[in-house]
């Protein structure tokens, strides 16, 4: 029998059938081949733990200096933009929060406001600020992980346990709040699915009391560190005009000295009543974005305590029953769901209220034919809903423009006559995010 | 979504020129096609200033929209601005410029490098196909796909949209690349997903979906599939085939 020769699969004939030895082994015959080209092309990715996700890099070296790089993604498309035009308006929300997994209340919040623009309705002040509130615990949380991933393909592991070990604080909060640490589709049109629970504000105000000190010990831990500043300070350089054309937004832009941050410049949900600052760095490089970051943490605390201060109790829904979901949501001995004196109402007693159960559940509301874009700051930069209505109860089209994804496109641009091992660094910096990128 | 719907669209006698010029609703309740014997099934309203209406709002537009139209009128010309502006929308405190798309370059050139407007900033790119949302049943040769860019004033801070619109036979849009490096992806993506043809872009290749796929799929008469179950060898059919509210 004869066997035709493989590098990777050797095979040999024995008594108890054909044996393969599996092998990689042909580094040397690639590395004879390439010794008289100086151009050596590598494959980095989709499954790799250094390219933040499943993010395909095709890099072109001559020695370790990267001479092209080319970014392959679409890996994790799963078609949400489509799956948006099947649903309607309020289950839009389940959808859209699973995009940029890492900032899924910035997800919902985007898109509530852009279908409220759409209804021309506002929420009530208590729901803006409980969405002020939850989002900036969320932009910590999201930044926690930038900052412990970083730290993983840096070498500095411990960044990367004590970074995911303080987010764990801010998912049990948010699990608190909306029952969920993740895909929370907590925000809806109109409002909030549910109010706080009891007790939420006062573990929000432990945590408030205890997270400064932590990240006190993460800067003790990495930012004084001589081999964490040598591996960041240069890497991924991209300076204002740079980030600009290439639309990049968010942490990156303000590392380049550009206070750009929509909370500031185009204020929503009352954000120009907050006290807070913009951080930014003027070093345009990786070390620029993680001190922009560490910083965004802190103004964060300081958004979350005053959103705290100034709730007021009120309704976290519209007053329009045309729109409001009919109940709110609680917690009952089998979970999650409408609350109990809301079903008793429904079913033993008002005919009118189960119909009016019924049709806005299954129809859903309408929502004036137009289109709007609403942009918000994301903790990557700007995410933007392009929201198009045909005036039926399913959203006609949903574009969003996720930071992510336009921020990868920074990457040639950030690597190419840099070293191999800063283009990881350069991509640490930008955080994206492929559920956000590729949708 | 074609669907039952557009026979009585055709039998309520709207051919192209006679259609409702807006954005339009059938049926009282949003009932089409469904054994509604009420008679209101038929019924044609028509809302202004919808999603694809196909009126021009009057000037003044009202706040910083006048200056900026004016500046580009300085920019480019009266001339060139009558013939590359087919009309404009204002609309929920947005206004929409509709491009005719051998003018877009012109158009954008000016609105990023003018001093008065100040574009520096090309936030997103995207396509929308109006396949049969606001207008009589799609006849050959209507400009269905739909264009959009968002772009940004970082210096006035100020938003503005442009819309071009071309149809599925002749797809071809010039590509704003060369003026937004950004807009590299977003138009792959949108030719991925839209197959609208983006002329002179350095690479215009699927960015989403697999290199050998076939369609478009965000376009509106994309086949959708039915999902298979394993029982007695049923399927779930189609989404858009379902019987559902619209």
């Amino acid at each position: 029998m004869s066997t035709t020769y493989d590098p990777y699969a050797g095979s040999r004939e024995t008594t108890e059938g054909r044996v393969y030895t599996v092998t990689g082994g042909d580094w040397d015959l690639t590395f004879a081949d390439a010794q008289d080209q100086d151009r050596l092309v590598v494959n980095m990715g989709p499954q790799h733990p250094s390219t933040h996700g499943v993010l395909r890099l095709v890099l072109d070296l001559e020695g370790e200096t990267v001479t092209k790089a080319r970014v392959v993604i679409g890996y994790l498309h799963t078609g949400i933009e489509k799956n948006t035009e099947y649903r309607n308006w309020v289950q839009g929300t389940t959808f859209v929060t699973r995009m940029d997994y890492l900032s899924p209340l910035f997800n919902e919040t985007g898109y509530c406001l852009a279908v409220e623009k759409l209804l021309g309705i506002e929420a009530p002040q208590r729901a803006q600020t409980i969405r002020v509130l939850v989002m900036e615990l969320n932009r910590i949380a999201s930044h926690l992980v930038a900052l412990a991933t970083f730290g993983m393909e840096m070498g500095a592991l411990t960044g990367m346990t004590n970074g995911f070990r303080e987010r764990e604080m801010v998912l049990d909060l948010l699990e608190e709040i909306t029952g969920l640490r993740m895909n929370h589709a907590y925000v809806r049109p109109g409002g909030l699915a549910q109010d706080l629970p009891e007790g939420a504000v006062d573990s929000i105000r432990e945590f408030l009391r205890i997270f400064p000190k932590r990240v006190a010990d993460f800067h003790r831990l990495l930012t004084g560190q001589p081999i964490w500043q040598n591996r960041l300070k240069d890497a991924g350089y991209l300076d204002v005009t740079g980030c600009v054309a290439l639309g990049v937004t968010g942490p990156v832009l303000r590392a380049a000295g550009l206070p750009w941050d929509l909370r500031k410049v185009e204020p929503y949900l009352g954000y120009e009543t907050y006290d807070f600052e913009v951080p930014t760095a003027d070093t345009s490089d990786a070390w620029g974005r993680y001190l922009v970051r560490m910083a965004e943490v802190n103004e964060s605390l300081k958004i979350v305590a005053q959103a705290l201060d100034r709730l007021e109790p009120g309704p976290v829904m519209v007053e329009d029953r045309k729109i409001a979901w009919p109940a709110q949501l609680s917690l009952g001995p089998d979970g999650m769901g409408n609350s109990a004196q809301h079903v008793a109402h429904i079913m033993g007693q008002s005919m009118e209220a189960l119909i009016h159960h019924f049709k806005l559940v299954t129809e859903g509301f309408r929502v004036p034919a137009g289109q709007v874009y609403v942009p918000i700051e994301s903790p990557r930069g700007e995410l933007g809903y392009h929201v198009v209505s045909d005036g039926s109860t399913r959203p006609w089209r949903v574009h969003v423009r996720d930071p992510s994804f336009v921020n990868l496109q920074a990457t040639a641009a950030m690597s190419e006559g840099g070293m191999i091992a800063d283009v990881i660094a350069a991509i640490a910096s930008l955080d994206p995010v492929m559920g956000g990128v590729d949708r | 979504m074609t669907g039952p719907g557009d026979l009585e669209r055709d039998e309520a006698g709207h051919d192209e020129a006679t259609a409702p010029s807006g954005g339009f609703r059938k049926g009282a309740f949003g009932v089409s096609g469904s054994g509604d014997t009420s008679g209101f099934g038929g019924l044609v309203r028509v809302e202004p200033g919808g999603a694809v209406a196909l009126h021009s709002t009057e000037r003044p537009y009202g706040g910083w929209f006048d200056e900026v139209t004016d500046a580009l009128i300085d920019a480019v010309g009266q001339s060139t601005y009558d013939a590359a502006v087919q009309r404009v929308l204002v609309d929920r405190g947005e206004i929409t410029y509709f491009v005719a798309r051998k003018h877009l370059l012109t158009l954008a050139h000016a609105l990023r490098d003018d001093e008065a407007l100040r574009f520096e900033l090309c936030s997103s790119v995207s396509g929308v196909d109006y396949l049969d949302s606001g207008g009589p049943a799609v006849a050959p040769h209507r400009p269905r796909l739909h264009v959009v860019l968002h772009l940004t004033s970082m210096t006035y801070r100020r938003r503005i949209r442009l819309e071009v619109a071309v149809t599925a036979e002749d797809p071809h849009v010039p590509s704003v690349t060369g003026i937004y490096p950004t807009a590299d992806w977003h138009e792959r993506e949108t030719f991925d997903m839209f197959g609208i043809v983006f002329d002179g872009h350095p690479a215009l290749t699927r960015i989403l979906m697999p290199d050998d796929w076939d369609g478009h799929p965000q376009r509106k008469d994309y086949p959708l599939g039915g999902v298979p179950v394993e029982y007695h060898g049923a399927t779930i059919p189609p989404p858009d085939t379902r019987r559902a509210y619209r």
